[in-house]
């Protein structure tokens, strides 16, 4: 048969959640249940992306994201070429523009782009003519993060909507808490957000979101809590008053957990700080699932190349 | 409007699934080493119907699984963004004799794409072919072993396979755009 069913995904960047729609989000969901199950085969790999080539455009530091877009990428069989900024020439001086333009003249398919600066991946977009792949971009979104995490809830809870799922830590500084507020909202969870009021300005209330600086009553009704790592690289030091503090008034630690309800989930994007935002044993007991939302991370990310790389854009879909 | 003919009706299509079970049974003498294996979306409930078929004549349950082949295709740069299925193969391929089982042939690709998911589920002894529906323009050098019914087709014309599972009656019709 040639007629093969198409998901209703036309889009040939993934740059942010805020603009996709509980239907994409959903689209990338179930595609990433069928990609996990290809990393539990003794074959961990499919020719979806053969003869592709990707490249990892990575402006900012990074390991585990750039691992798992770079696995990603080699289980789909495309070619990957990782860019780091310690050996480019954007240390030379050399414009973003530029940079991409090169690599484009290599005739790269998909850039995946972290960058320090908010709107770098649409800044991209618009010129390039392969897909772009945001995989952090300074403080405004982290999409495929929050594609994982939402996915780690619905496989654990079995769905998103009506859950209760509360952002611990810090939001102002945090991409992490940008995405995961569109895509929570999207999917129809009630959305606390709790930290040091420094860090948790009020005015995300207008997002939609329940703003509270009582972690107690921020975790007691709980279904998830995802706890956010201090950005100590993109804060000034007069936010709070020290790290003890900190893990005093916000930090998860055995007592506050004991109040959480029976089923509730664990979460943490990593790399974890173990006794400042949650206690080391919390971090470990079954209700965590940080390891797992590693595994589902490379299985969203395989869903989101091989999304944007079919994903021909609006214009070139007619007919 | 599209004109529309039917070419299986309910009964016709049990019956077709019944001779076709009974020609894996002939073709197959070794009962315990066949394992079904439905292609999504079309093949999966004829394969499970062949399976329940086949235990009625050997006696035993027959493995049934369900492959997604979206991820081996060669045209997926000139189709939109395919809907990936489930793939569900609860059990060892290597050594067996695999059934593969699909609504409609027709160009092969899906098919080849098919026998490339499964190289990577193991190694079968052999791979056998069963459609419902033959509907000829094949683009690649493969053949069925197990035929409900020929139909040779123009290809301004479609088959449309309905099944009760997926909510409509049992039918094949054959479509021809306006």
């Amino acid at each position: 048969m040639t007629n093969i069913t198409t998901a209703g995904w036309h889009r040939k960047h993934l740059l942010d959640i805020e603009s996709l729609t509980a239907e994409e989000i959903n689209i990338v969901h179930d595609t990433t249940r069928a990609f996990k199950a290809v990393g539990e085969r003794a074959i961990k790999k499919v020719p979806a992306l053969r003869g592709k080539t990707v490249i990892n455009l990575f402006i900012e530091p990074s390991t585990r994201t750039r691992i798992s877009f770079e696995l990603a990428a080699m289980r789909l069989t495309a070619d990957v070429i990782n860019f780091s900024v310690e050996a480019s020439s954007l240390k030379k001086g050399e414009t973003l523009k530029d940079t991409a333009r090169n690599l484009e003249a290599l005739n790269a398919d998909i850039i995946i782009i972290r960058h320090s600066a908010a709107g770098a991946p649409h800044f991209l977009s618009r010129f390039l003519r392969g897909s772009v792949v945001n995989a952090g971009d300074g403080a405004h979104e982290h999409p495929t993060q929050a594609l994982l995490d939402t996915y780690t809830i619905r496989e654990k809870k079995g769905r998103v909507a009506g859950l209760n799922v509360t952002i611990l830590g810090d939001i102002l500084y945090s991409r992490v808490a940008r995405s995961n507020i569109h895509a929570l909202l999207k999917l129809g969870a009630n959305v606390t957000l709790c930290g040091p009021s420094t860090l948790v300005p009020k005015v995300f209330e207008q997002m939609g979101c329940k703003v509270t600086y009582n972690v107690d009553e921020a975790i007691a009704e709980a279904d998830v809590i995802n706890l956010l790592r201090i950005q100590h690289e993109r804060q000034r030091k007069t936010m709070f008053p020290s790290i003890g503090e900190y893990t005093n008034l916000f930090g998860l630690t055995k007592a506050r957990f004991a109040k959480t309800q029976p089923d509730v989930l664990i979460m943490h994007p990593g790399p974890i700080n173990r006794g400042v935002e949650i206690n080391s044993e919390v971090a470990d007991c079954e209700r965590s699932v940080v390891l797992e939302q590693v595994t589902n991370g490379l299985a969203v990310r395989m869903a989101v190349l091989f999304l944007v790389n079919g994903g021909k854009g609006p214009q070139e879909i007619a007919g | 409007m599209p004109e529309k003919t039917t070419i299986l009706n309910a009964q016709a299509i049990h019956r077709v699934l019944t001779r076709i079970a009974h020609e894996i049974v002939e073709r197959n003498d070794s009962a315990q080493s066949i394992v079904i294996i439905g292609v999504q979306r079309g093949g999966i409930h004829l394969a499970e119907r062949l399976g329940l078929l086949l235990k009625g004549i050997w006696g035993h349950p027959v493995p049934v699984g369900q492959l997604d082949v979206s991820m081996h295709r060669d045209d997926l740069d000139q189709h939109g963004v395919p809907n990936i299925q489930p793939t569900v193969m609860p059990f060892d391929i290597n050594g067996k004799t695999v059934v593969l089982v699909d609504d409609v042939l027709f160009s092969g690709r899906t098919t080849r794409a098919a026998l490339d998911a499964l190289n990577d589920f193991g190694r079968p002894r052999r791979i056998q072919l069963a459609v419902l529906i033959d509907r000829g323009h094949r683009e690649l050098p493969i053949k069925p072993d197990f035929v409900g019914k020929n139909v040779p087709t123009a290809t301004n014309e479609s088959i449309d396979v309905q099944l009760k599972e997926t909510g409509g009656e049992d039918a094949v019709y054959l479509e021809k755009s306006a």
